[in-house]
């Protein structure tokens, strides 16, 4: 195997700081001058980072447990996304500042005075809310550590036990994954509109995590192949499976956003359809409908052709365009609860996204900086990298 | 020329089934174990230039229609139309449906509405989608099996159904030359290397036979036997005796009409003269007091007896005597008030008078032989006279036995 540690190219970084200070300046200067509408703003730009660090886990969480091969080479890829985890528990801190702002649950006036509220109140009160966000967030944390401790520590011991380790934990992680993202959604998002509820809220922020997770890992894994970061046996068609993740699992997204339209759509009931009245109130409507075509017509059409799979511009560009429509999907679930009347765009908005990608960006180089990227000691990498196509003669 | 060759090499494949084969050759056949050789003298085989070849393994693998250079297939753009064909479809049908021919309202909903449309519009895009498949593959794309294919029944098919990893040249191929075949194959370190004939048969039932006639004449036969046998049972035999399950009867049922009775009604009225259950007339109907027969209470006096007494008399006669029997009624005048039944005439009546009085009516009081039963009315009277002894008890009645 031919695969050197190599020092990412330095204009990662570099433009890794300018995205963060660029953004971190229109971040600021956002909550100085239109407070409420960046700490909205702000939460987007949470649940977009805390969606690709968590699906970036859960990829690698679902490697362990399928026992899958093709995904051994690029593992460290995921697991370097997956590095925004332990920055959530400070990133928070403004959400649990601003919560007043944000939920007007924690209004006790408010809910003094409304029955629903104050039958909530048991579960939507800021104590109750700050432990259980606490919670999630060290969750994910713990399993962040272990499962990226042990796969770094087998590059080094070669031991098949840290495989086996990591399938334990993975099998772990999976059930608590799902209910603390559950929950983090309903908690963090949902609660937005405390009259308002959809049991199958968490499935849909869960069906974006997932796409946002294999996008950002096929958008990376493409630029880390095309710099030949890799062993020189890895070609295009080692990423066949990424495509049709990506195509299944955006097919599996529209098919959750679907259902929770079409069941309130249905039953037509006040107490529930309002929250989509307000998404088709004013200039909204654009935004929805465009949501139709953007994250789910044009990707599927895209994406449908076999060669669409093993295309790396193909696999690029629809990355690229996926995670932002996971970003719009984010702003259309949280933005109307701030202005009901249409879609708020500025130089506010610009700077978080911006920020975002700064951020994951740093912390990938800062990664890749420590660790290998390729799993050397995995004892599937050897099967991940002949897997397919033209196999080796010279082994025999 | 084969006889020499058989041998020099190995033996003719084993024949594994009962039909005969011919001495002529169809192809030669090459096992190897691994799947690292087997793409390897795929290879060879294409840069080689033979044409007519074919793999076979017992489980895809990757890479080996590339090296085998086979062209991709153009059904998946064809299917994409059909289910393209499909969302349309749907789409219109229920538009035409829903919205134009058979409106009916739905919660409210709109005639045609898209969300409720879609499970349907993505049920038909999956449904034409696959029928495509399966049509264009049997017609036009793979087309069927040959009935006589003559890697049937061979050794090399069951290893490489197993085991082993397969490949074989048709000696019709131009290219064919048996002896650099059976060298190329050993060059490339095959384990097995045989010889498949084809089956003694005559040269048209080899080929491909979807257009076959006799094929054709049977699937033809098949439809028109099973239509037949469907229409003759499902719409002439059940609705003969006996397979009719008993469902057309020569009884009439109650309401439905009749061509056996002139006025075309199934129902006839009863004979003159009938008596409904309960209702057996008053024997003394308009008769006068005088010369009524009196008979006796026939229910016996029991806390029961008397509640329903009391509950039928509230209901039926407290409009107009009262709920003491005083006369006092609520009526108060709108209506007659009768007189008290606490009266000493009333006291002394024996119960048949009473009885008379409610079924034959008196005076301005009607006959109540049509709303109260016989066995409610003398419950009656048994809590008349209860109401009675109520407002003339005697000292003695109070003493505690």
């Amino acid at each position: 195997m031919d695969y050197q540690k190599k020092e990412l190219p330095k204009k990662i970084s570099t433009i890794g700081f300018a995205l963060t200070i660029v953004g971190g300046l229109l971040i600021i200067l956002s909550f100085i001058f239109h407070t409420e509408r960046a700490l909205y703003n702000y939460l987007i730009m949470f649940m977009f980072i805390a969606s690709i660090g968590l699906g970036s886990l859960a990829f690698v969480a679902i490697e362990y447990m399928a026992g899958a091969i093709w995904s051994t080479p690029f593992r460290r890829i995921a697991e370097f996304l997956s590095a925004p985890i332990p920055l959530l528990l400070l990133l928070v801190i403004p959400i649990i500042l601003g919560a007043n702002t944000l939920y007007h649950w924690t209004n006790s006036n408010i809910a003094v005075n409304d029955p629903v509220l104050q039958g909530k109140s048991p579960y939507l009160n800021l104590n109750f809310f700050i432990i259980r966000i606490a919670i999630y967030i060290f969750i994910w944390i713990l399993f962040y550590y272990l499962i990226n401790r042990n796969s770094k520590l087998q590059d080094t011991n070669n031991d098949v036990k840290y495989t086996k380790n990591n399938i334990k934990l993975s099998v772990a992680f999976a059930p608590v994954f799902i209910i603390t993202l559950t929950f983090a959604a309903i908690d963090l998002m949902m609660s937005l509109e405390p009259h308002w509820y959809s049991t199958i809220y968490g499935v849909y922020y869960f069906a974006g995590t997932l796409v946002a997770g294999i996008a950002s890992f096929g958008l990376v894994t493409v630029f880390t192949l095309e710099g030949k970061f890799f062993d020189s046996r890895i070609n295009n068609k080692h990423l066949h499976s990424v495509g049709i993740l990506l195509f299944a699992f955006n097919i599996f997204w529209a098919y959750i956003a679907f259902s929770q339209y079409l069941l309130i759509w249905y039953a037509n009931l006040p107490e529930e359809n309002y929250w989509f009245l307000n998404r088709m109130n004013g200039s909204w409507v654009y935004l929805s409908l465009g949501m139709v075509f953007i994250h789910f017509i044009i990707p599927f059409l895209v994406l449908i052709p076999s060669y669409a799979k093993t295309n790396l511009r193909t696999l690029k560009v629809m990355s690229i365009w996926l995670l932002a429509a996971h970003y719009l999907d984010l702003y259309w679930l949280v933005m109307p609860t701030y202005d009901k009347s249409g879609i708020v765009f500025g130089w506010v908005e610009l700077g978080f996204p911006v920020a975002a990608v700064g951020i994951i960006m740093l912390l990938f180089k800062l990664k890749s900086r420590n660790n290998n990227l390729m799993p050397v000691g995995d004892p599937k990498l050897e099967g991940g990298i002949n897997l397919t196509l033209y196999p080796d003669l010279s082994i025999d | 020329m084969f006889k020499n060759l058989k041998h020099k090499f190995q033996e003719i494949d084993k024949d594994l089934g009962i039909d005969p084969r011919s001495d002529k050759l169809y192809a030669v056949t090459a096992l190897f174990d691994n799947p690292v050789k087997i793409v390897a003298a795929a290879e060879k085989v294409v840069s080689e230039g033979y044409t007519k070849f074919d793999v076979n393994t017992p489980y895809p693998i990757h890479g080996l229609s590339d090296t085998m250079k086979l062209k991709p297939t153009k059904l998946g753009s064809f299917v994409f139309v059909f289910g393209a064909l499909g969302t349309l479809s749907a789409l219109l049908m229920i538009g035409y449906m829903a919205g134009i021919d058979y409106k009916s309202i739905i919660g409210g909903k709109p005639f045609f509405a898209l969300p409720p449309s879609l499970p349907i519009t993505f049920e038909l895009t999956v449904l034409f989608g696959g029928i495509s498949t399966l049509g264009l593959m049997l017609f036009f794309f793979n087309k069927l099996p040959w009935i006589n294919n003559p890697l049937m029944d061979t050794e090399y098919m069951k290893r490489v159904s197993t085991d082993r990893y397969g490949i074989m040249i048709q000696s019709d191929d131009e290219k064919f030359n048996i002896n650099e075949v059976v060298k190329m194959f050993e060059g490339l370190g095959s384990v097995q290397i045989s010889y498949v004939n084809y089956f003694e048969t005559e040269e048209d039932k080899v080929k491909t036979p979807i257009f076959n006639g006799k094929f054709i004449a049977l699937l033809i036969s098949v439809f028109v036997i099973v239509s037949v046998v469907t229409y003759l049972s499902l719409n002439v035999m059940i609705y003969n005796v006996p397979f009719d399950w008993m469902w057309e009867q020569a009884k009439i049922k109650p309401q439905t009409s009749s061509t056996f009775f002139a006025d075309g009604r199934g129902m006839r009225n009863p004979v003159p003269g009938t008596v409904a259950r309960g209702h057996l007339p008053y024997l003394y109907k308009g008769m006068p007091d005088s010369s009524v027969k009196f008979t006796a209470n026939p229910l016996p006096v029991t806390p029961e007896i008397l509640e329903k007494g009391k509950s039928r008399f509230n209901t039926y006669c407290s409009p107009c005597h009262g709920y003491y029997g005083k006369g006092d009624s609520r009526l108060n005048g709108q209506f007659p008030n009768p007189p008290s039944l606490h009266s000493d005439k009333v006291r002394n009546w024996q119960d048949g008078n009473i009885f008379h009085v409610v079924m034959n009516g008196q005076n301005v009081m009607p006959s109540y032989a049509k709303q109260i039963s016989s066995d409610d009315i003398w419950a009656i009277i048994h809590y008349i006279r209860a109401l009675q002894r109520s407002q003339n008890a005697k000292d003695s009645d109070l003493e505690v036995k």
